[in-house]
């Protein structure tokens, strides 16, 4: 399965990432070999095979819904490129 | 202090041969000494290192060590460890100071071991070289003009080059056995959930696992001890009843049934590499050890497949680097939107937007069941491969990278040539299986790593057939020229 273009800006797209013209003939040539790679899968029959998501056989534990955590909410909002009165900042959205 | 095993480092601290200061001060100046050149560690913080040390030193004065307190670890560059800058071997985390530890961080202070320092990693592991991280490349101790491995290049290159007595690595599909055959020490991927994922930076969460790294498999066993346990903040986290790794190390291998899979002897592998391995599996027969011809016939089904699977856990995991709450902001943009799409753009690098996009299109509307549903089904043919080869041998053995260390920028511009360097570990990380790989012999002076894999939760035997090797033969203790 060949990839073109349109692919590439359709999935760069739903990635949100930019990607230049140059940069999207580069991928196109590279993608376009990994899925041939990849596509030796199609070569198999899988018809009664159940698909595994995981190695062991278990299922998801749950907990009681208690605070576990110290506070550190400070912390997190110094990590963050723009702040205002505690809150992340981000270009308008709403008019 | 150079070249000691980790029980002989604890010995030497308990006899008050040297301290833990005078330990961390000794590897922290070798660093400083070899960094510039290898470029193993993104980040060294010697006053964080040395207050960890000085407080080792007053719990073995008061009795209250552990076989690790004192000793330095260098950690990689993935775990969260709290105030240090924690970067992925990514642009997008530059700036990223860990707020809290990883679960395997805090397990390493709990028992007053030392963060000697985060070692250089390919960028979100996603690597077989350690070319892909921004902070440039690190060389092999080895040859440097040739590659580590990776993507726990970092860790691999200041084993070898003794600038750490342990290490940590992760390994998603092979990315602490491939770089441990290339720099020649022991490395060990434990089962899947063995080890906490909390605060290890997710790559492809089904198959991402910490383990250990470090000269000999006795050392492995050590580092593991405090590694593995249950976890409540990781929901994969397997409640798996806490073994010693120690106990068994000296177990004989006398009637041990080794299983030998024909496809890990094909097309591909270096004949000199093969010559090796053979020669090893023939040490083992020495040793009492039964050889046993196996087939996993779905071999060459482990790339394609975890070219489907581990770019669309990724695409999915890193989707949260979106320049909004932490790490790297493109510094002009419109608006939101365009925000997303240059801080991503900028942020990460050719390879890891390589695998987003991979990610990102055979998960998309119309191809999911293609590509992500017939990977994890052929994933399941490559496991029951395994189930049935236990059925007839306790271990498997083979290669664990087709070829020596090669060279810097020989396989950077072709990214199939660089995936084929996991062909022999990748299957191992689909089923979820433990891998290890142990110094075997040398080619052209250079290491060639040993795979051993081993049944589920059976790292504890696997560790005493690695144990047992290297008693017999002295590969492990090599190291680099000009090192000692």
């Amino acid at each position: 399965m060949s990839i073109n273009q349109k692919d590439i800006q359709k999935i760069a797209h739903l990635a949100r990432i930019n990607v230049s013209e140059e940069e999207s003939r580069i991928l196109e040539t590279k993608l376009g070999s990994i899925m041939t790679m990849i596509d030796k899968m199609q070569e198999v029959n899988t018809d009664n095979v159940e698909p595994m998501s995981h190695a062991l056989e278990v299922t998801q534990p749950l907990r009681e819904d208690v605070v576990t955590e110290k506070d550190i909410r400070s912390n997190a909002l110094e990590l963050a490129p723009e702040v205002e009165q505690s809150t992340f900042i981000v270009p308008q959205v709403i008019e | 202090m150079i070249n000691l095993s980790l029980k002989s480092l604890n010995q030497g601290l308990l006899e008050k041969k040297f301290s833990s200061v005078e330990l961390t001060q000794f590897f922290l100046e070798r660093v400083q000494k070899y960094n510039t050149d290898i470029n193993a560690f993104i980040t060294i913080d010697e006053e964080k290192s040395l207050a960890q040390a000085k407080h080792a030193d007053t719990l073995i004065q008061s009795g209250k060590q552990s076989l690790l307190t004192g000793i330095p670890v260098a950690q990689k560059d993935i775990f969260c460890a709290a105030g240090w800058r924690t970067t992925c071997g990514s642009l997008m985390l530059d700036n990223f100071i860990a707020p809290y530890n990883a679960t395997v961080i805090d397990k390493f202070n709990q028992v007053g071991a030392v963060n000697l320092g985060k070692t250089n990693m390919d960028e979100f592991a996603m690597g077989s070289s350690n070319e892909t991280s921004y902070y440039g490349p690190v060389k092999n101790p080895w040859n440097h003009d040739l590659v580590p491995g990776g993507s726990s290049g970092g860790s691999a290159a200041a084993i070898a080059a003794r600038l750490a007595p342990a290490a940590t690595g992760t390994d998603t599909g092979g990315s602490i056995r491939q770089p441990a055959s290339l720099c020649g020490f022991s490395g060990l991927k434990p089962t899947y959930g063995l080890v906490s994922r909390f605060g290890m930076i997710a790559f492809a969460s089904s198959l991402d696992q910490a383990g250990p790294m470090a000269p000999s498999a006795e050392d492995c066993a050590v580092l593991l001890n405090v590694m593995a346990g249950h976890d409540e903040k990781d929901s994969t986290s397997i409640n798996h009843d806490k073994e010693d790794y120690l106990v068994n190390l000296d177990q004989s291998v006398k009637g041990l049934r080794i299983g030998v899979p024909k496809e890990f002897f094909e097309e591909g592998l270096d004949g000199q590499v093969q010559q090796v391995i053979e020669d090893a599996l023939n040490t083992y027969k020495k040793m009492g050890a039964e050889l046993i011809d196996i087939s996993l016939p779905n071999t060459h089904l482990a790339i394609p497949v975890y070219y489907v699977i581990a770019p669309a856990e990724a695409s999915s995991n890193l989707s949260r680097y979106d320049g909004v709450r932490y790490g790297y902001r493109a510094k002009e943009y419109d608006d939101l939107m365009d925000m997303y799409f240059k801080t991503r753009q900028q942020g990460f690098g050719e390879e890891v937007k390589r695998r987003i996009l991979i990610g990102t299109y055979v998960l998309s509307a119309g191809y999911y069941d293609a590509y992500y549903l017939k990977a994890q089904k052929i994933r399941q043919l490559i496991s029951n491969d395994f189930k049935k080869a236990f059925q007839q041998c306790d271990v498997i053995m083979g290669p664990s990278a087709p070829s020596v260390a090669f060279k810097a920028n020989e396989k950077k511009s072709d990214p199939l040539a660089m995936y084929l360097q996991d062909i022999y570990t990748i299957s191992t990380n689909l089923a979820g299986l433990p891998g290890m790989s142990i110094p075997a012999g040398m080619v052209n002076n250079l290491p060639v790593g040993l795979q051993l894999i081993g049944n589920y939760f059976k790292e504890s035997q696997m560790l005493n057939v690695a144990h047992a090797f290297q008693q017999e033969t002295d590969w492990h203790q090599k190291v680099p020229k000009g090192v000692i």
